[in-house]
């Protein structure tokens, strides 16, 4: 694909749907889809793979920004499987010649996308938090941060098209519902041969603790210095007077006082809620990488020196155990007023 | 059951300097050691080689030093080992990266699994995994947690998603890509150590990989890092030290109010 660059255009979003519903981060991808193609001026197409995808949902990602959805409809297309999704989406590329692929980065995109990226010939760039488009080349600018997001680096793809990228959740607002707008639906075949799958998916147990941290607005999270496994306690009443997931440094779940999905960091999850209420983190590099992009971090530790506290909007510096139980008080007595 | 295990070394610490020309990583003079997910990736190929029998191969693509971690591999309960090594190969993005480590694989001949962990801790991409099946051409489970059961020709596993997990029944041959859930990674042995230190290592060029030049390294990667920077510093943090039992009150009713201005209560 490295030749005939000129043949490509437009811009495309990959769609996620779950039931048959499309899902959050396709709306985030419309933001970022319909300002590339309003700068590139031209369209913006969403693709999507599902199974009796609910036919409102389709007419909302054209409310919400896209001029044009593509939808492949299929039994063996109801849940994410690499193949079938890899074949159906490389088909897409070859028959429309996209400039522009984006996806999220979720479990689906950051397994796609590569595997479609290598049979395209195609350059992908994982995880991006800014996209833009060069003007003088049209090329796709492509920031993400990187060594556990100490730095930022912007990528392009010179010669090679489509251009790809990954998208990190929550970096950005789903598009909302203007009115007015309209957009065409086109449901193509997939050809039985794009459907072969060596993955069978038997089953799907979904999370027992229903703690949502990937999606919560609130987050109260917890370090070393809450010292021992009884006092996560505090915390927990401190994350019920707001309404808060709960998130754990990596110490805290080394030493197993919560358990892995509520680890935020590099090794854990990476998380930008609109609240992060760090509670005796010191704030490793590590961590940071997973919750420095929140909308506004508070930091409560008895180190006035600790790191976390550089990237804090607003800070105390006190025990955690005087400052705990008050602060779940007041905070009861505010909302009750 | 034979496996390979592709391998990275990556900076031990993040007080990693980039070069600003390049947009490549400086790793003259820091401490290396194995992704930490790779790690994993080893664990479970060691626990299925003792169930079933077998081989562990341990591949890496980069600089002679890193020999080093295929060493640590060995330690752990590799069989065996090759580094790709070519300067052919510097600079590559995961496409480039990918089509090497693929290449190596194909010469290697029939295998079972190809296990890598599920990122590295320097790119954080999470590509190569994926890539590395799409040039070979086989299923990828990605984000595995559990590997629940093995046989000669397929395996059930538990892919971790967004809200809960699939159980996939994968057929073999197959890349899967390891997450920390899946297993507690053992330390190396004595013995381990000693056979490390001793065992020939092989060093794989392009030549020997019969790879095309002109998909290798920088010249074979689509993507150019065209910009380093830090990120900006915009916190403005309103500190408040509350050491002294009297005034903890105080820097409470401070924060409660900073929370209603920001609409959290």
């Amino acid at each position: 694909m490295t030749k005939n660059k000129h043949k490509h255009s437009g811009v495309w979003i990959l769609a996620e749907q779950a039931d048959g519903r499309v899902q959050r981060i396709s709306y985030e991808l419309l933001t970022r889809g319909r300002d590339l193609a309003d700068k590139r001026g031209t369209d913006l197409t969403a693709m999507i793979f599902g199974n009796d995808i609910n036919a409102e949902d389709l007419q909302e990602l054209i409310n919400c920004g896209a001029d044009r959805v593509v939808t492949m409809e299929e039994a063996k297309l109801e849940h994410f499987l690499v193949e079938p999704y890899a074949a159906c989406m490389l088909k897409i590329i070859e028959d429309y010649q996209p400039e522009i692929v984006i996806a999220g980065a979720t479990s689906t995109g950051r397994t796609l996308m590569p595997y479609v990226a290598i049979k395209a010939n195609a350059g992908l760039t994982a995880d991006c938090t800014v996209l833009d488009i060069e003007e003088e080349t049209g090329n796709l600018l492509q920031t993400r941060p990187a060594i556990g997001g100490n730095i930022l680096a912007t990528i392009k793809t010179p010669q090679h098209r489509p251009q790809m990228a990954t998208v990190r959740p929550h970096s950005t607002k789903p598009a909302v519902k203007q009115d007015g707008r309209t957009g065409e639906i086109v449901r193509l075949k997939a050809p039985a041969k794009y459907l072969k799958s060596r993955i069978n998916r038997v089953d799907f147990i979904p999370d027992e603790s229903e703690h949502g941290l990937q999606d919560a607005d609130v987050v109260v999270a917890v370090g070393r210095g809450i010292k021992k496994s009884e006092n996560i306690s505090l915390i927990k009443s401190l994350a019920k007077e707001l309404d808060a997931a709960i998130g754990a440094s990596r110490d805290v779940v080394d030493r197993g006082w919560l358990s892995y999905p509520y680890q935020v960091g590099l090794s854990g999850k990476t998380i930008s809620p609109k609240l992060y209420l760090a509670v005796a983190i010191s704030g490793a590099i590590q961590h940071l990488a997973g919750m420095q992009t929140s909308e506004t971090i508070v930091a409560i530790n008895s180190d006035p020196d600790a790191q976390i506290f550089n990237v804090a909007d607003f800070g105390i510096v006190a025990d955690v155990f005087q400052i705990l139980p008050v602060l779940s008080e007041r905070i009861k007595q505010a909302r009750s007023e | 059951m034979r496996i390979i295990v592709p391998i990275k070394q990556v900076p031990e610490t993040n007080t990693v300097k980039m070069d600003e020309n390049t947009g490549t990583i400086i790793r003259d003079g820091v401490e290396s050691i194995i992704n930490p997910l790779d790690l994993y990736a080893i664990e479970i190929a060691i626990q299925l080689r003792q169930q079933h029998g077998g081989e562990v191969i341990a591949i890496s693509m980069g600089p002679p030093k890193a020999v080093t971690a295929l060493r640590e591999a060995i330690a752990m309960g590799c069989d065996s080992a090759v580094l790709l090594s070519d300067k052919a190969f510097a600079g590559a993005d995961t496409w480039a990266t990918s089509y090497v480590l693929a290449k190596a694989i194909e010469r290697m001949g029939s295998y079972d699994m190809v296990i890598c962990g599920e990122r590295a801790t320097d790119g954080d991409t999470g590509q190569v995994g994926p890539g590395i099946a799409s040039f070979l051409d086989l299923p990828v489970a990605s984000y595995i947690g559990k590997v629940e059961q093995v046989d000669k020709k397929s395996c059930r596993l538990h892919r971790l998603v967004e809200n809960g997990h699939e159980v996939l029944d994968v057929e073999l041959p197959a890349v899967l890509t390891m997450v920390k859930e899946v297993a507690d990674p053992r330390l190396p042995t004595l013995g381990g150590k000693q056979r490390a230190k001793k065992i020939d290592i092989p060093v794989w060029t392009a030549n020997d990989i019969e790879a095309d030049l002109d998909k290798l390294g920088l010249t074979g990667s689509p993507t150019r890092v065209v910009r380093i920077f830090r990120p900006k510093v915009v916190r403005q943090c309103e500190k408040i030290t509350a050491m002294d039992d009297s005034i903890v009150d105080q820097a409470v009713d401070k924060l409660v109010v900073f929370l209603q201005k920001k609409d959290f209560i």
